[in-house]
């Protein structure tokens, strides 16, 4: 459905899409890439289960939101493309592992609630 | 007929069509009234759109018995409004009250908060206050992956939650079904007071009405004095982060952290006394995201999707005013900073009232003649 310009840059930078391996130009988005696999859809919704595929290219729709090197929810519009990336189908709503504490959290005093009722 | 000018007639008129305003009217054109809605366009502040969402009713009215029994009274007027106008609109706003929590963090908030649980128990009298205080063992078997900082939270089984924005729509659906006339980007400039008589003029047009309720928000402050009433309310600045959307994973509301039925989980929340200025700052921002990381610090997983601030509409007490002029009788006040939490009370207790012409004596203490005791020497 989509095809890169004329007038792009050549395509040198390789990503996977779910199983397909995809090349775009330097600097081109992940939602580009996405456009380029040839999908129907990248994500379902994780009210009604509709499915979306990247539509603003801007940041702003959140259409195009994609499991990106193991992370959920990226609006892959505003990701760049980089060699070796890996783009996933996001299905619904990300799942949280409660359990799952960052080791890295910086320890800080603790700020003080709202003085008045919530 | 002169002119242009046109002059319509109704039986109330409310100033404001954010969440006060809409319940009331709402609520008076399900009585039988015929209602006119006048509301500012995007120059107003609108703190309805800005919200957070809680029914929320634990910590409201300490020292103000009376705050918490309206809250209350609005609280258990909820399902029944969200059923009503799920019927007639349509629209489901949400609604959720399953009880809730606030956290504390740290022994001195967990003390603090089961001292202000206490006095609420106690003020409360026949009316009762139903509470507990629960260590962090207990918390962590309801909300997995709590942090190290929680030391215990306070519930009470009258909280919950809405989707204002819905809430909104839903009350302004309901309102033009029935007959309502909704008059958008007006902003009131030329008053006329008599007693039971009205009159609004704006840009070749007039509109008069023997009921007014001013349900202007921060606008209320000017406005009232026309009316031969008070009410000094001054902006409170709060601001709220939101997550992506994550599966299921409260029960229930934790007071400034919720999570919505779509998915995206709410931080806030925050107080600053800087005017009418909506914008934000990254040093309330990150204390807002701290507090919600050292309550669960998966959280810092989640990537902040939205950001916003809005304005309260805060008296000085911080208690609601609800008034009727003496000067001239018809007109009315109610202002709050509630008005998720409230609509129930707007829409099925206030808006009666208005409609029969005077405020229950339930609602004396809520009169802004309160601001008016001279200060001792």
């Amino acid at each position: 459905m989509f095809r890169p310009r004329p007038d792009a840059p050549a395509a040198t930078i390789e990503v996977e899409v779910e199983d397909r391996t995809v090349r775009v130009p330097e600097g081109a988005s992940a939602a580009a890439a996405i456009l380029l696999a040839g999908l129907a859809s990248l994500r379902d919704t994780p009210v009604t289960g509709s499915a979306r595929a990247p539509y603003c290219m801007m940041g702003v729709c959140f259409d195009c939101l994609a499991e990106i090197d193991g992370v959920p929810n990226r609006q892959s519009c505003m990701v760049t493309a980089r060699p070796g990336m890996r783009i996933r189908r996001q299905r619904g709503s990300r799942e949280i592992d409660p359990h799952d504490r960052p080791e890295d959290l910086p320890s800080f005093p603790i700020p003080a609630p709202r003085s008045g009722g919530a | 007929m002169r002119g242009a000018h046109r002059m319509a007639q109704f039986d109330a008129i409310v100033i404001g069509g954010g969440l006060v305003g809409a319940a009331i009217g709402y609520g008076l054109v399900r009585d039988g009234l015929k209602v006119a809605i006048v509301d500012e366009g995007d120059i107003a502040f609108r703190a309805s759109r800005g919200n957070f969402g809680l029914v929320w009713v634990q910590s409201k009215g300490l020292g103000a018995p009376h705050y918490q029994r309206w809250t209350r009274l609005s609280a258990e007027e909820w399902p029944a409004l969200a059923q009503e106008l799920g019927e007639r609109t349509g629209i489901s706003v949400g609604l959720e009250q399953p009880g809730g929590l606030q956290l504390c963090l740290g022994d001195e908030e967990l003390e603090k908060r089961r001292l202000m649980m206490e006095q609420m128990r106690r003020e409360s009298g026949n009316f009762g206050f139903e509470y507990r205080m629960m260590d962090r063992k207990e918390v962590a078997d309801i909300l997995p992956g709590v942090g190290p900082s929680v030391a215990g939270a306070s519930w009470t089984p009258y909280d919950g939650h809405a989707n204002s924005l819905k809430l909104l729509h839903a009350l302004h659906k309901g309102f033009g079904q029935r007959g309502g006339a909704y008059l958008p980007n007006r902003t009131v400039v030329d008053a006329q007071a008599a007693p039971h008589d009205f009159r609004l003029g704006f840009a070749g047009e007039t509109i008069a009405a023997p009921k007014v309720v001013l349900a202007a928000g921060l606008g209320n402050a000017k406005l009232a004095p026309l009316f031969g009433l008070s009410a000094p309310v001054r902006p409170q600045r709060g601001q709220i982060l939101v997550t992506e959307r994550t599966s299921r994973i409260w029960p229930l509301p934790l007071g400034s952290l919720r999570q919505t039925q779509e998915g995206t989980i709410m931080l806030g929340s925050s107080e600053e006394d800087v005017g009418f200025d909506t914008g934000q700052r990254p040093e309330i921002m990150r204390n807002i995201a701290r507090r919600a990381v050292l309550s669960f610090p998966w959280i810092a997983e989640l990537q902040i999707v939205r950001a916003w601030a809005a304005l309260r509409v805060m008296p000085p007490d911080g208690l609601p005013i609800y008034d009727e002029s003496a000067e001239f009788p018809g007109a009315f006040t109610a202002n709050c900073h509630s008005g998720v939490t409230l609509a129930g009370a707007h829409a099925n207790a206030f808006a009666p009232m208005v409609a029969a012409g005077a405020l229950d004596p339930m609602m004396a203490p809520f009169s802004a003649k309160r601001f008016d005791v001279p200060a001792a020497a």
